[in-house]
C-alpha cells in the first residue's frame, strides 16, 4: 500500500529538481523533492559558474539576494606546458551585462537558498532519503520506492544527477561510455578577499574565469579551471576518462602538479585547502542524452546529459535550469485532461527544443567527438605554440629569422596539413 | 613533479561513513584484472585504489567522493557492486 500520493515527485535536489519543484509548487500543485544528502547541494559540485540569463527569468534579480561569490568580469583562456603558460585575457564591461552575467558558486551553499524558495513556493522537501527504485506499473512510472517506504505520483521527474541509476532502470538511459563522461576534481581554497582582489585585480564583487589546456590534464582530453569566489579559490581539473585511463599520472597527481605549476603555485600561495571534492561531467552533448521522456517520468539536468564544454566556456548549470523550467511546464500542460502518458508528455520535448537547450545541445553536437579524435589540441598545440613564443620573446643573441619562418619551422613539427585539417574540424564544430 | 597525499586531503572533507554498509564492493577477480584496477588506479579522484609494494590491491569506500567514475569504468567487470550510500551517509560537502 502506498504511504502518500503526490501529484508530482522530483528525485534531487540540485539546480533542475528544485527549479521544476519550485514552479509546480507555485502552480499549487502537491509535491514532493526528495534529496539524498543531508542538505541540498551536499552531494553537489560544480567547478564554477552559473550563467545567469534561464534562472534570471524565473526569479529575477535573483543574484541580489542569492549567495552567489562574484559576479565573472574577466575570462581568460591559457595554453600550458610543463614550463610555459600562454594566454588570452579578456576584461569587458560587456560581460556581466543585466541578462548576459554570470557568477562563480559554491552548490553546497547555492542549493540550500534555492531550496529555500521551492519551500516558500509549497514544495515539501525531504532529506537525507535515497531513491532505491521507481515503482513500475504497467510500464509507467507511477512513484518511487525508498526503503521500506513507497511515495506514489501521477508524474516523477528525475534530477538525479549525472549518475542517474534511476533513468537506468526506467530503461530511458543505458551506460554512459567512458568517452562521454569527464571526471573533475576540485580543490577549494581559502583566501583573504582583499588578496583575491590584488591577485586577479578586481573589485570586491567581481572576479575571474581560467580555463587551461594542456599540462593540466597531462595532455589527454580535459584542462585546468579556475574561478574566483569571494573568500576561496576553486581550483581543479578535468579529464575525460576515456583518455585519462591511458596514463601515466593519476587525477590527483594531475591535479597536485597543476597546483605546483610556476603560473599557478602565486595565484593560490598562502592559501588553505578546505575542501576536496570530485564529480563526473556529461560531456558527450547530443549523443549521450537518454530518453528524456516515459510514461509518467522525465529526465532534467545532468540526469539527462544536458551539459555544453566548450573549453573556453563550460555550461551545464544554465541548462538545468531551463530544463527544470521545461519539465514544469511539461507537467502542468500535459496535466490538463491527460493522465502524463508517454505521449501526454512529449510536450517536454517540444518546450526543450524551443529553448536554448536542445537548440545548443544540437548545434555543438559534433564538438564532443571533435575533441575526442584531435588529441593533438591538448598533447602538441601548446607546445607548438610555446616554441613559437620562445623564439619571439628569447633573445640569445643568435642571429633571428622571419616571423613567417619560424612559425613554419615549429608548425613542421605536427605537419601543417593536420593543423589546417583540426582547425577546419574545429571550426566546424562549434 | 611534486608527491601527493590525497588522504591529508581527503581529511579536510565531511564524511559520514556508513561502516554496516559498503557502498562499492570489488569482485574477487579484481586481484587478477590488473588493467581493469589501474584504470581506477588512475582515475579515482580520491585514489581509493591502491596497491601496496608488494602489488596486493587496496580499497576503501570510506573517502568516496560518490562520483562514479569507477562505475563507468569498471562496473561491468572488476566491481560487484556500486550504490550510492544510504540516505544521510557519504560524503557531505559543505561548499561543493
Amino acid at each position: 500500500m502506498p504511504d502518500e500520493r503526490f501529484d508530482v515527485i522530483v528525485v534531487g535536489a540540485g539546480i533542475a529538481g528544485t527549479v521544476a519543484a519550485c514552479l509546480l509548487g507555485r502552480e499549487g500543485l502537491q509535491v514532493l523533492l526528495i534529496e539524498r544528502g543531508n542538505y541540498p547541494g551536499s552531494k553537489n559540485m560544480t567547478g564554477g559558474r552559473i550563467y545567469s540569463h534561464s534562472l534570471e527569468k524565473i526569479m529575477p534579480g535573483f543574484a541580489k539576494e542569492a549567495p552567489v561569490e562574484r559576479k565573472i568580469t574577466r575570462e581568460k583562456v591559457f595554453m600550458m606546458t610543463e614550463k610555459s603558460s600562454m594566454g588570452l585575457d579578456f576584461q569587458s564591461s560587456l560581460l556581466g551585462m543585466p541578462g548576459s552575467d554570470s557568477y562563480s558558486v559554491l552548490r553546497g551553499v547555492f542549493d540550500q537558498w534555492l531550496a529555500e524558495k521551492a519551500e516558500e513556493a509549497g514544495v515539501e522537501i525531504v532529506t537525507g532519503i535515497c531513491v532505491d527504485k521507481l515503482i513500475m506499473r504497467d510500464g509507467k512510472v507511477g512513484g518511487v520506492i525508498a526503503g521500506t517506504d513507497q511515495l506514489e505520483a501521477r508524474v516523477t521527474i528525475l534530477a538525479d544527477g549525472v549518475n542517474s541509476l534511476l533513468a537506468q532502470q526506467a530503461g530511458l538511459r543505458q551506460e554512459f561510455k567512458p568517452s562521454h563522461v569527464a571526471v573533475g576534481v576540485k580543490e577549494l581554497i581559502e583566501l583573504p578577499a582583499e588578496l583575491i582582489q590584488e591577485r586577479f585585480q578586481c573589485n570586491e564583487t567581481e572576479g575571474t574565469a581560467c580555463m587551461f589546456a594542456g599540462f593540466p590534464s597531462g595532455g589527454r582530453t580535459g584542462g585546468g579551471f579556475l574561478y574566483t569566489n569571494k573568500e576561496s579559490v576553486s581550483l581543479g581539473v578535468v579529464c575525460t576518462l576515456s583518455d585519462l585511463i591511458k596514463g601515466p599520472k593519476t587525477v590527483p597527481q594531475l591535479m597536485e602538479d597543476f597546483k605546483a605549476h610556476p603560473a599557478v603555485a602565486p595565484l593560490i600561495k598562502g592559501g588553505r585547502l578546505v575542501e576536496y571534492s570530485g564529480h563526473l561531467v556529461p560531456e558527450g552533448g547530443w549523443e549521450m542524452m537518454p530518453r528524456l521522456i516515459g510514461g509518467g517520468v522525465l529526465v532534467a539536468g545532468d540526469a539527462a546529459g544536458f551539459c555544453v564544454n566548450l573549453g573556453y566556456a563550460v555550461r551545464g548549470m544554465d541548462f538545468a535550469v531551463a530544463s527544470g523550467e521545461c519539465a514544469a511546464r511539461a507537467v502542468i500542460e500535459a496535466g490538463q485532461g491527460g493522465d502524463y502518458s508517454e505521449s501526454d508528455l512529449q510536450i517536454y520535448k517540444a518546450y526543450l527544443e524551443e529553448s536554448f537547450v536542445l537548440q545548443d545541445m544540437k548545434l555543438y553536437r559534433k564538438f564532443p567527438h571533435f575533441l575526442e579524435t584531435t588529441p593533438r589540441i591538448f598533447s602538441d598545440y601548446p607546445g607548438l605554440l610555446e616554441g613559437i613564443m620562445a623564439e619571439l620573446f628569447v633573445m640569445d643573441g643568435q642571429p633571428s629569422r622571419t616571423l613567417l619562418k619560424t612559425m613554419m619551422k615549429h608548425a613542421d613539427k605536427v605537419g601543417l596539413l593536420k593543423i589546417a585539417g583540426d582547425a577546419w574540424k574545429g571550426a566546424r564544430s562549434i | 613533479m611534486s608527491t601527493v597525499n590525497v588522504d591529508a586531503k581527503l581529511s579536510l572533507n565531511k564524511f559520514y561513513v556508513n561502516e554496516e554498509d559498503a557502498h562499492i564492493v570489488l569482485k574477487q577477480n579484481a586481484a587478477t584484472e590488473s588493467d581493469e584496477f589501474r584504470k581506477l588506479m588512475l582515475a579515482c579522484p580520491a585514489g581509493l585504489y591502491q596497491q601496496d609494494d608488494k602489488g596486493r590491491i587496496q580499497f576503501d569506500y570510506a573517502g568516496c567522493l560518490e562520483c562514479g567514475t569507477c562505475r563507468i569504468l569498471c562496473g561491468n567487470t572488476i566491481l560487484e557492486k556500486w550504490e550510492f550510500p544510504q540516505g544521510t551517509f557519504g560524503i557531505e560537502y559543505r561548499w561543493g
